[in-house]
């Protein structure tokens, strides 16, 4: 059995945002690089559910779309763990471009789950998964916080509001997980980012296709208000302000 | 020509969420000078439908099958899609949940529409068709187009609100065409707390960091969230402390919320925090470090020991609550 674990390469969580100065982009320069959360998550619980196999899974890869930049990120998912990895050579200009290219790069590579993120931290779609899914003509699960082997059957948790639903699906699968899936995701250690320099990287040229969006403009959020200081002697001035002021009680 | 609106129903039942999707889609249909149509998946009685009407639907498609009750990534899309090609609609509206993520995109690929999520308010423009939506959890917004003949947005949830359009909706039974050979994933087992408020629905939103100490000191926060009918959540220290569950976790990385009221507990504010926060209304601070960043989100704050203040607030919202 072989899983697939498909990575976004973004911008840290903490970085200021700055935009260019005709505000078409995302001033990008002196950014730092790393796999999105989600996508960590979804690698971290593959490599748990290999070890735990017993030799079940003989194999987890890793695939990203993005040019030679991306791959200190994509070495950084080898030195996690990942026995291999595939790079699809093109900048990834949308969800559907991304998605279309991995479909692509693997449809005869047989894996037998597909796992990434719910989200991209930075343009925030949630789109990769499903759509990845449906170009493959596999069933998928979104919103998955858990992942189990019962036998020969997966079980994932889908979470719902209020609670969750344990959800069996035919394999092959593609799982689009979100937090819980993994506790905290795995820290390369030194033997680990050794032993990634060894390890395959396969760059695929992309296939042709189009996107179906575009980013044309960008704006900053408009500036708070400072906020106001109640003293913490008399909060029922505090309620006073939401009731009067705020009118949301 | 129309505008299509996937309708979410929870048990046979339509929340805000679904409301407001069905108003941003009829103001949508307006704007084009077209016509708005619900479609709605799965066992909702007519009575229930014909409400959709009230936001400014003037059709319902109804499949009333079932088999619809589960979510299958798979099947729902492709009903979805034959309801699109059937009304020839040209921009399909969903809602921002976890239904809409799990469903949209398949949606996508089969009709080759472009799908933008985090949409967070009107089309700036119908052609070329451009959609502002966040970005980066809030700390910018973009113009997106959408170049493909047919649309699809995702409505980032409180961004336009529901607004009262009264229509008579029609209903009308739309006979999809499914075998049960296209459901290949199956719920077995379903664990949910009933009368709890879904941290996602809630209008006022209770939440603690790690200024709380300890997974003993919830009490007075749990209070003064059942007193405001708000739920709870925690930042993500206190789900990775074990302190709350995960699904309590508010933040870039766990949930992203957009409430009416949003009162902070002793979170110092970290960037990830307030990106998943930072869409609610209005924001209440309560931190004793008077340098948190929580502060430079907030509208209102207090520098205190949360677990001092919290007493002193429910003593105040307890007050307000009897004579209001």
């Amino acid at each position: 059995m072989k899983i697939l674990v498909c990575i976004s390469n973004v911008p840290d969580t903490t970085t200021k945002i700055k935009l260019t100065a005709d505000k078409t982009a995302i001033d990008l320069a002196n950014v730092q690089w790393i796999i999105n959360p989600w996508d960590e998550l979804a690698l971290t619980r593959a490599l748990e559910l290999k070890e735990a196999s017993a030799g079940k899974i003989t194999k987890v890869s890793v695939i990203s779309v993005g040019n030679q930049s991306a791959e200190p990120t994509i070495r950084k998912a080898l030195a996690i763990g990942a026995d291999d990895a595939f790079r699809v050579n093109a900048e990834a200009k949308d969800a559907y471009f991304a998605a279309f290219q991995i479909a692509e790069a693997v449809k005869t590579e047989a894996y037998d789950i597909i796992l990434c993120g719910i989200e991209s931290s930075d343009y925030n779609g949630s789109a990769f998964g499903g759509m990845l899914a449906e170009f493959m003509d596999h069933p998928s699960v979104s919103s998955v916080s858990n992942f189990e082997f019962a036998g020969e059957v997966v079980k994932v948790n889908r979470e719902i509001p209020g609670g969750y639903e344990v959800v069996e699906p035919a394999l092959p699968f593609v799982a689009i997980v979100q937090k819980g899936i993994a506790k905290e995701p795995r820290i390369p250690s030194m033997r680990g980012i050794m032993m990634a320099r060894q390890k395959p990287l396969k760059v695929v040229e992309a296939a042709p296709a189009e996107a179906m969006t575009e980013f044309v403009a960008f704006e900053p959020p408009q500036p708070k208000a400072a906020c106001k200081m109640v003293d913490p002697a008399n909060v029922a001035e505090l309620v006073e302000l939401l009731h009067k002021e705020a009118k949301i009680i | 020509m129309s505008v299509l609106i996937y309708t979410e129903n929870f048990d046979g039942k339509f929340k805000k969420t679904t409301f407001e999707t069905v108003s941003y889609g009829a103001e949508i249909a307006h704007q084009m000078g077209t016509t708005a149509i619900a479609l709605s998946l799965g066992s909702v009685a007519d009575n229930e439908l014909l409400t959709l009407g009230n936001y400014g639907a003037s059709k319902v498609l109804k499949v009333n099958d079932a088999r619809f009750s589960n979510l299958d990534n798979q099947a729902f899309a492709a009903v979805i899609a034959q309801a699109v090609e059937k009304e020839g609609a040209n921009v399909v509206i969903m809602s921002g949940s976890n239904i809409a993520k799990a469903v949209a995109p398949r949606v996508s690929v089969k009709l080759k529409a472009g799908l933008v999520f985090a949409v967070s308010g009107l089309p700036k423009n119908l052609s070329p068709f451009t959609v502002p939506k966040k970005v980066f959890h809030g700390k910018a917004f973009a113009d997106v187009v959408i170049k493909s003949p047919v649309k699809i947005i995702s409505l980032a949830q409180n961004s336009f609100g529901v607004k009262e359009n009264r229509q008579t909706a029609v209903i009308e039974a739309f006979d999809a065409k499914i075998d049960d050979a296209a459901f290949k994933t199956k719920v077995t087992s379903v664990e949910k707390s009933t009368g709890k408020i879904i941290l996602t629905d809630a209008e006022i939103i209770v939440s603690g960091g790690r200024g709380m100490k300890s997974a003993d000191n919830w009490k007075p926060l749990e209070e003064l969230a059942g007193i405001l009918g708000a739920a709870t959540a925690c930042s993500r220290p206190v789900s990775d402390e074990g302190w709350r569950p995960h699904s309590e976790h508010v933040g870039q990385t766990g949930k992203i919320i957009a409430p009416n009221l949003y009162i902070a507990c002793g979170i110092s504010g970290a960037i990830q925090h307030l990106a998943g926060v930072s869409s609610s209304k209005v924001i209440v601070a309560i931190n004793s470090d008077k340098e948190a960043p929580i502060f430079s989100a907030a509208d209102y704050g207090i520098i205190g020991d949360a677990q001092k203040v919290l007493p002193e607030l429910i003593g105040a919202f307890k007050k307000f609550k009897a004579e209001n």
